[in-house]
């Protein structure tokens, strides 16, 4: 028995069950979990508990409205994490980290926070699905499918909607935004 | 829930922590707290109901407006975020 199953026993099977899942996806992804395995079972734990208290994902540092419109945009994984990773080596709560991280080369420490000061003191406010995000095709090219963005790590879909759950980050549908 | 007092041998500054249960570098500032001997008190927020919630929520966003956690309050020296270097000179 290695180390790691020890500290999987001091936490209940679902938690244990969608830590495996999350560390399968993350490797699929490109994404790599905090190897810290304590510290990131008790994340995931919070994820769990959040999923009882709000219906969803909420993440586990950020206090939640408590209405998933309002908190869409820091349900794990969140927007602000691909960029959090890239500059800081670690997302908000440092559940995703990078190479550099898990080598040692960036400081383990409470990042700061990238969530727009206006969502932190309102809420999510969601672009207007007729309004797409990116800018329109040059010389006025008729698209023959609209573009699909996923929020949380760019991934773009050409299809009549947005595909159920993200190919490359597993984010489900309601994290998909019209762009083109 | 409300505020959980932590008793420990240094006493020398009013050290309060407004935090997250399910926060991994709340929980990281709680272990510091605790393994410097520090006598506070701390809040899960989050746990809070109602009344009790807003109004702490609304004093955490009084100390840091960005509204991240953890806060931690030491006399009127406000720390946000797990930097155990910033919070071991606070504390000294």
């Amino acid at each position: 028995m290695t180390a790691g199953d020890d500290v999987e026993k001091t936490f209940a099977p679902d938690v244990v069950e969608l830590f495996h899942r999350l560390d399968r996806e993350a490797r699929e992804g490109g994404y790599n979990l905090n190897p810290d395995k304590e510290f990131t079972l008790r994340l995931v734990e919070g994820l769990v508990a959040n999923q009882k208290r709000y219906g969803y994902w909420q993440c586990p540092c950020r206090l939640a409205f408590g209405e998933k419109a309002k908190d869409i945009d820091v349900v794990c994984p969140c927007y602000y994490r691909d960029a959090d990773v890239v500059e800081f080596g670690a997302c908000y709560c440092a559940l995703y980290v990078s190479e550099e991280w898990i080598a040692g080369k960036v400081p383990q420490r409470s990042i700061p926070e990238r969530r727009p000061q206006e969502f932190i003191d309102r809420g999510y406010s969601k672009p207007s699905p007729a309004e797409p995000a990116g800018a329109a095709p040059a010389g006025g090219l008729k698209l023959p499918y609209p573009v699909w963005r996923c929020q949380v790590c760019g991934y773009l879909a050409a299809r009549d909607g947005p595909p159920g759950v993200c190919p490359v980050c597993f984010a489900k549908k309601d994290r998909f935004e019209r762009f083109l | 829930m409300g505020f959980v007092r932590v008793d420990g041998k240094d006493k020398k500054h009013k050290v309060v922590l407004y935090a997250l249960s399910t926060c991994g570098w709340c929980r990281r500032t709680k272990e510091l707290l605790v393994e410097e001997g520090v006598d506070h008190e701390y809040v899960d927020i989050d746990l809070c109901n109602g009344d009790e919630k807003e109004k702490l929520s609304t004093k955490a966003r009084e100390l840091n407006p960005r509204g991240n956690y953890p806060v931690l309050q030491v006399d009127d020296r406000v720390i946000v975020g797990y930097d155990p270097d910033k919070i071991r000179e606070a504390l000294a």
